[in-house]
């Protein structure tokens, strides 16, 4: 198969143009199988030494190969070529959230800097066993569905929270968190990890995703983070952790609903920063406030019910006794 | 001049083995840090899928037979007292490694669950689904990082600087920036993985290029066994990416194009999960007698079932649906036998010492020789995370009372500098090393692969003779400073090139065939003459061969028969 390669090269140590991004095609035959990494190494093997990248297995195991491809992040290495190409051409670019360090190589540090926030390591409290824990199968296949990560950055490269936050600790790290606090050998001796949950429902945790779902389409490996991150914010709640705007949000949400069939919008907010109380959070609203006022965007001041409001109240009831199951298993580690 | 760094216990590689050497040398309290080419989650570690051995005692499991069962794996050149202390260990190492929080499988109790494995009379591999080895892997670098250890990430060593025969540091390149870097210290620790890439094709991950053997081997140390290299039985076709032993451990069957399960004929016992030189070498025969399809057999997972196949070996399904476009759920894979592992390495003791002062040895790299003339599978991770151990615990003891060799710093650094401008200032024609790379690989893989003999092994000797002399003026195209792949190619392959040699010069000595060392000249084992290992030492012309015996403590070579 004839196929063009456009790859965005930058090297921002060199001196004059190539500091900057420029695209360079690289037309190429390689087999109808072939991945994207294929051509890659072909061209950096046969054509053109000085382009760089990271590649290592060519089975998506070390995570090496994770960039923009047709402006989706994805692992070259499992990108079969004839399957993205467009009109004879697949564009390819580096990784984004993170600097260029040459070409398709980005600095990784901002990545790590969050995976070690997390502390990413198993804290057991209290005494070990002597063998290994007791936990059920299912317990360690569910896990095993996250620590599947590859730790490839292809989430963190499309994540739209972490393009303008970098504060935001990012799927990745939180998909990492999940993988403990899910975990029936970390925590206390019911396999609740206390401490975590309550750090990860600070700001720049759980609750600063945006439910974008980018991370769940870049991720090669099937780890879903977003819906890892939707498990947390239920655990953290169930362990009590309301006292902050996720969780306040997601409760004036549902108690709007629930009464009036319909979302509060004007008090959503409100609420969401804990009520008239939090005058400092509330006066953040104003400028937001004055422009939609200006524009006439402001939600009526009197809240009316939905038509049969009665029937949402009925669904909210029967499902008030009867909580959905958690997605979350915490089986205990003793029994 | 760049500021020098030191440390009393430098590991070189942060693979599995690497990052357990590192942390137990921290935990000794040496003062200690580890460097990768790349960052320790891509290590090759990765690629293990099947599982780790172990015997665990209170299964009704024996180490002794775990022992016995590697011995003959290794077709008795393994030292057995290094066999021993990997076995008594496994059980000890396997649960450590659960406490940190690998999420091995359960059986129905909620206890380590087992699956079979090539060569083992009874099922003691233990796993996470089909990517064991990234389980790992990922929890040994989130010990790393409780561990205090300091990290340098994505620098390559360039040259093992020893003074008055004893370690002293390393150069390495930092490879973002592109700095040579010295780094002092008392003792270095070698654990970069095997050397695969010098075959085409390999299962090997690309980084794979014998790093760590080349700089002993330069250094003055001894490799060993470097003939003894693994092709695994199932790889897959065109890419030579693996298929892990884990599905014939489930029970697939191989076939070949008429749907024969022809193991009956070289293994009635063990069938498919014989040895894996066995199975390999039964392979080739078959294909070579013209009963394969485009010089491959079948993998048939399909009796298996889907529920089974979903949740044990998924990653493996998921590569041949990316990589060959079929569902092993539905049909047989075409797989071949391919260049997996190499059992010899850089000659160490149980301790991981190699024989130059200060310098240790753990993991593929290294040949303490618990593999011998062919690795079961599954022994391979328990050998990194036993060995890596025990070097970190005897570097960090070691280097507690010693002081940092002296050595003449600015004259090294101004060596090693010179000798990478010189590389950068090449004139740009001549053979790339991408070119070097494969002739070699290709060469290797034609005449010291399943089947061997003197004609065609010296007909590699000659071809690396050639390379080497197209590698002098081998030009790197890349002048710029970071992230120079093109130049970190070009160094690797003077590490291969020096592996292959050995390799080459110890399949061509050995005039018998034992484990993956497969002469049709010599097609039997000779035990009068041959039960030794081949050690391999730089000589001005290429490498020297000596002998050393196998250390045999209680179990007596027998024949061997699956």
């Amino acid at each position: 198969m004839d196929v063009t390669i456009r790859v965005k090269r930058q090297d921002p140590d060199a001196e004059g143009e190539r500091r900057l991004p420029y695209w360079q095609e690289y037309p190429v035959t390689i087999a109808d199988n072939a991945t994207v990494l294929d051509a890659l190494i072909q061209i950096r093997e046969d054509d053109d030494g000085t382009l760089s990248l990271r590649c290592s297995c060519r089975s998506a195991i070390c995570g090496s190969c994770a960039m923009r491809i047709n402006g989706h992040a994805g692992l070259a290495c499992k990108t079969i070529a004839n399957t993205v190409v467009q009109d004879g051409v697949i564009t390819v670019e580096p990784a984004g959230v993170m600097p260029v360090v040459k070409d398709l190589v980005v600095n990784f540090d901002l990545f790590w800097e969050k995976i070690e926030a997390v502390d990413p390591f198993l804290k057991h409290m209290g005494r070990e066993p002597e063998g290994e824990y007791i936990v059920s199968n299912d317990a360690m296949l569910h896990l095993s569905g996250v620590t599947a990560c590859i730790m490839c950055g292809a989430c963190v490269s499309d994540c739209t929270v972490l393009e303008v936050d970098p504060t935001f600790l990012g799927p990745a790290a939180l998909a990492k968190a999940y993988r403990f606090t899910a975990d029936p050998r970390d925590g206390d001796s019911d396999g609740v990890s206390m401490e975590r949950l309550w750090a990860l429902s600070e700001p720049t945790g759980v609750w600063d995703c945006t439910r974008c779902n980018e991370c769940v389409q870049a991720c090669p490996k099937g780890v879903a983070p977003m819906d890892r991150i939707m498990a947390i914010r239920e655990q953290a709640i169930q362990q009590g952790y309301t006292n902050n705007n996720g969780a306040r949000h997601t409760d004036a949400f549902t108690d709007s609903v629930g009464h009036s069939g319909r979302l509060d919008e004007l008090r959503l907010p409100i609420k969401s920063v804990g009520g008239f109380t939090n005058m400092p959070a509330l006066m953040d609203y104003m400028p937001v406030a004055f422009r939609a006022l200006r524009r006439g965007k402001v939600p009526p001041i009197a809240h009316k019910n939905v038509e049969n409001v009665e029937a949402v109240r009925r669904l909210f009831r029967q499902l008030e006794p009867n909580p959905p199951e958690p997605q979350v298993s915490n089986n205990s580690p003793f029994g | 001049m760049a500021e020098v760094l030191q440390h009393d216990v430098l590991v070189v590689g942060a693979g599995l083995a690497g990052m357990r050497a590192a942390i137990a040398a921290r935990a000794g309290g040496a003062n200690t840090a580890i460097i990768s080419k790349v960052h320790p989650v891509r290590s090759h570690s990765n690629a293990a899928q099947g599982g780790i051995n172990a015997a665990l005692l209170d299964r009704g499991d024996d180490w002794e037979d775990h022992a016995y069962d590697t011995i003959k794996g290794s077709d008795f050149l393994g030292d057995q007292d290094a066999i021993e202390v990997m076995c008594r260990q496994a059980g000890a190492s396997l649960i450590d490694m659960e406490h940190m929080g690998v999420t091995f499988n359960r059986d129905d109790d909620g206890r380590l669950g087992t699956r079979a494995f090539g060569g083992q009379r009874r099922a003691r591999t233990f796993f996470v689904g089909d990517f064991t080895g990234q389980a790992l892997l990922h929890v040994m670098f989130e010990q790393l990082i409780k561990s205090g250890v300091q990290r340098y990430e994505e620098w390559f060593v360039t040259a093992l600087i020893m003074e008055d025969g004893h370690a002293a540091g390393v150069m390495a390149l930092e490879i973002r920036t592109g700095e040579l870097h010295l780094i002092r210290a008392k003792s270095v620790i070698l654990a970069t993985g095997g050397c695969g890439r010098l075959f085409e094709p390999s299962t090997n991950a690309l980084i794979v290029t014998g790093d760590g053997m080349g700089l002993v081997y330069n250094a003055g140390g001894q490799l060993m066994d470097m003939e003894m290299v693994q092709y695994h039985p199932t790889t897959l076709a065109g890419s030579g990416v693996l298929i892990s032993e884990a599905a014939r451990g489930e029970g697939a069957y191989l076939r070949d194009k008429d749907g024969n399960r022809f193991m009956e004929k070289y293994a009635p016992n063990m069938m498919e999960l014989a040895s894996r030189d066995v199975v390999s070498r039964a392979e080739q025969t078959e294909i070579n007698g013209g009963n394969g399809v485009d010089g491959c057999v079948y993998l048939d997972c399909t009796h298996l079932g889907e529920a089974l196949i979903m949740e044990k070996l998924s990653q493996i399904r998921e590569i041949g649906i990316d990589l060959a476009g079929t569902d092993m759920i539905r049909e047989p894979i075409p797989i071949r036998p391919g260049m997996h592992y190499i059992m010899g390495g850089i000659k160490t003791d149980i301790e991981g010492r190699t024989n130059l002062n200060g310098v240790y040895a753990a993991g593929e790299c290294a040949n303490v020789s618990v593999h011998g003339g062919n690795r079961l599978g599954a022994n391979s991770l328990l050998d990194t995370i036993v060995f890596g151990e025990r070097a970190g615990n005897h570097a960090s003891e070691f280097t507690r009372r010693m002081s940092y060799p002296e050595f003449d710093i600015n004259g090294t650094m101004n060596r090693e500098r010179r000798r990478i401008q010189e590389m950068l200032d090449r004139p740009e024609n001549g053979d790339r090393w991408s070119a070097i790379r494969r002739d070699m690989g290709e060469s290797m893989n034609r005449n010291v692969a399943v089947f061997r003999n003197e004609e065609g092994i010296e007909e590699t000797i000659d071809d690396l003779h050639q390379l080497r002399r197209r590698y002098e003026n081998v030009p790197v195209h890349n002048k710029g400073k970071n992230f120079n792949t093109d130049l970190i190619f070009a160094l690797e392959l003077g590490y291969m090139l020096d592996c292959a040699d050995t390799i080459a010069v110890g399949a061509l000595d050995r005039k018998e065939s034992r484990g993956a060392q497969f002469r049709t000249d010599y097609p039997e084992r000779n035990d009068e003459e041959w039960l030794h290992h081949i050690v391999l030492t730089k000589g001005d012309g290429g490498p020297v061969t000596s002998e050393l015996p196998v250390t045999i403590t209680k179990w007596t070579p027998e024949e061997r028969k699956y």
